[in-house]
């Protein structure tokens, strides 16, 4: 066997990893473009908003709830080691807001919203309804991409909101009712402890993983294969890819916002 | 008039269509028939601009459809009716057959709009009621139908039909036929119809043209096409097993 074969191998594997990263990029670009030039499809728009947003609010206000109702058993279990309990309060707030509620959401997004976009596009596409587009002289970007994009830019940080909220209401809960905390004093020292970066983080979060969970859906499901198997592959390949990518966006936004 | 100068379209090492030529006269409707993978659907979407061709030319009326734009002006004086209808399953019928109506330049007002989608079901022979409903609560036939009401919404000038009667019993495929004939001489439309059904043929073509091994292999009238001599569109018509074509593909 060559020597220089498994560099060979990884040579390739590189190059093809960047050549998909080339091709998402150009393709994004070309929706955001669709996004800011007339002609602007508003009831697509608004069709989105409500699937991307009002639909996902049940799963992402319990998920929410439960992870800020847990996180501050595991916070109260950990700080009693040193006496620290009185800080369940602060770090369930930094917890939830920094980073529990944007990845939560985030992911629940890429579950929820980016395998339903994938498999809706993919089927379009192997149906040929994306052909009968263009030919109705409709631009598939613009028509299917755009709006879906946008709706996700706008309302995944207001659902990353209402997971903050709800998760520090969920530690509020579990600590009220099995941690002896009063609400008063509780809700105090959350308020007092976070400062507006914390917020703008999580909002600023909530906007990129949107963009991330319905541009990966989309862009999966426009280059879907032929058929059942290839709608089946483009839905699984969205939710992992925006997944991943949701993850490494969240350490590089910590990074911009939080290093020292 | 659509003029086609030396198509060629290759996918990987299969060379699917070689060098087709092929003129179609205003207010024409030709036929192209051709085994299954002969390249026919290919053969329209590079027509459409929906696949590029590797090399030659599309023309219409005179001018090449060199870039988007012209193929924007193309696509608008054209209707399509695909092979399995791509109506769009979230909209329900009148919104599909409205389509054009609905967005972009040509937009009416709503009530406008559905009107003239409940008149377009009618001219295919839909009642009103099926207008509110989503397309897969229709049948096939029902459903060709409505592909048939949307691609002649608004009275295009060209009009393309993949595989029109494929899936459908043999009196819905005649009505269908009769239809899309008894329409494209109403609006005067030049029309291309890819099909491997003779019915469809005899019915709909003013001329055959046969697409094989990537190319027009022989162009006539129906008449001609049941004298002809030769062998390819002779096997190809009697729908034998014996011949040049190869069966077994």
């Amino acid at each position: 066997m060559n020597a220089a074969a498994p560099l060979a191998t990884l040579g390739r594997a590189t190059l093809a990893m960047l050549g998909a990263v080339g091709r998402f990029t150009i393709w994004l670009g070309q929706v955001l473009s669709h996004v800011l030039r007339p002609p602007f499809y508003a009831r697509e728009f608004r069709n989105a908003l409500m699937q991307i947003g009002y639909l996902s609010l049940p799963v992402v206000g319990l998920t929410a709830l439960f992870t800020g109702g847990a996180l501050a058993l595991q916070i109260y279990a950990g700080s009693s080691r040193f006496d620290a309990q009185f800080a369940v309060p602060q770090i369930v707030a930094i917890g939830v807001v920094r980073e529990l509620g944007p990845v939560m959401v985030g992911l629940m997004i890429a579950a929820r919203v980016t395998s339903s976009i994938a498999a809706e596009i993919a089927t379009m596409r192997v149906t040929e309804q994306i052909d009968a587009l263009v030919t109705l002289s409709t631009h598939p970007l613009k028509y299917l991409a755009a709006p879906r994009v946008l709706a996700g830019v706008v309302v995944v940080p207001l659902l990353v909101a209402v997971g903050d909220i709800l998760g520090i209401l969920g530690g509020w809960l579990v600590a009220v009712t099995r941690l002896d905390f009063a609400t008063h004093e509780y809700l105090q020292n959350t308020v007092d402890f976070l400062d507006a970066t914390d917020i703008t983080s999580s909002l600023v979060k909530g906007a990129a993983f949107g963009l991330i969970a319905t541009a990966t859906g989309c862009y999966a499901g426009m280059n879907a294969g032929r058929g059942a198997i290839g709608v089946g592959r483009a839905t699984k390949s969205s939710v992992v890819m925006a997944a991943v990518m949701v993850l490494a966006a969240n350490l590089l936004l910590t990074e911009m916002f939080f290093s020292r | 008039m659509i003029r086609l100068r030396g198509i060629t379209r290759s996918f990987g090492a299969n060379r699917v269509l070689a060098g087709v030529d092929l003129d179609v006269g205003r207010g024409e409707s030709v036929v192209v028939i051709g085994g299954s993978g002969s390249g026919k659907s290919v053969l329209v979407k590079c027509i459409l601009g929906l696949v590029r061709p590797d090399a030659g030319s599309v023309l219409i009326d005179g001018a090449e459809l060199r870039d988007r734009h012209a193929r924007d002006a193309f696509l608008a004086r054209a209707g399509v009716l695909f092979q399995g209808g791509a109506l769009f399953d979230s909209l329900p019928v009148w919104q599909n057959v409205a389509f054009r109506f609905l967005r972009g330049p040509r937009a009416l007002p709503r009530a406008q709009a559905r009107a003239l989608a409940v008149e377009r079901l009618a001219r295919v022979g839909l009642a009103a009621d099926v207008a509110d409903r989503l397309p897969a609560e229709l049948s096939g036939g029902m459903q060709k139908r409505v592909g048939l009401a949307r691609a002649i919404a608004a009275d295009p000038e060209m009009i393309f039909f993949d595989e029109p009667t494929t899936g459908l019993d043999p009196i819905m495929s005649g009505v269908i036929n009769t239809l899309i004939r008894s329409i494209q001489r109403e609006i005067g439309a030049t029309a291309i119809t890819i099909t491997h059904d003779m019915t469809s043929v005899r019915a709909i073509a003013d001329r055959v043209a046969m697409l094989h091994d990537g190319v027009i292999r022989w162009t006539g009238t129906v008449a001609e096409m049941d004298a002809t001599s030769d062998p390819y569109v002779a096997q190809f018509i009697r729908g034998a097993a014996e011949g040049p074509i190869r069966a077994l593909r």
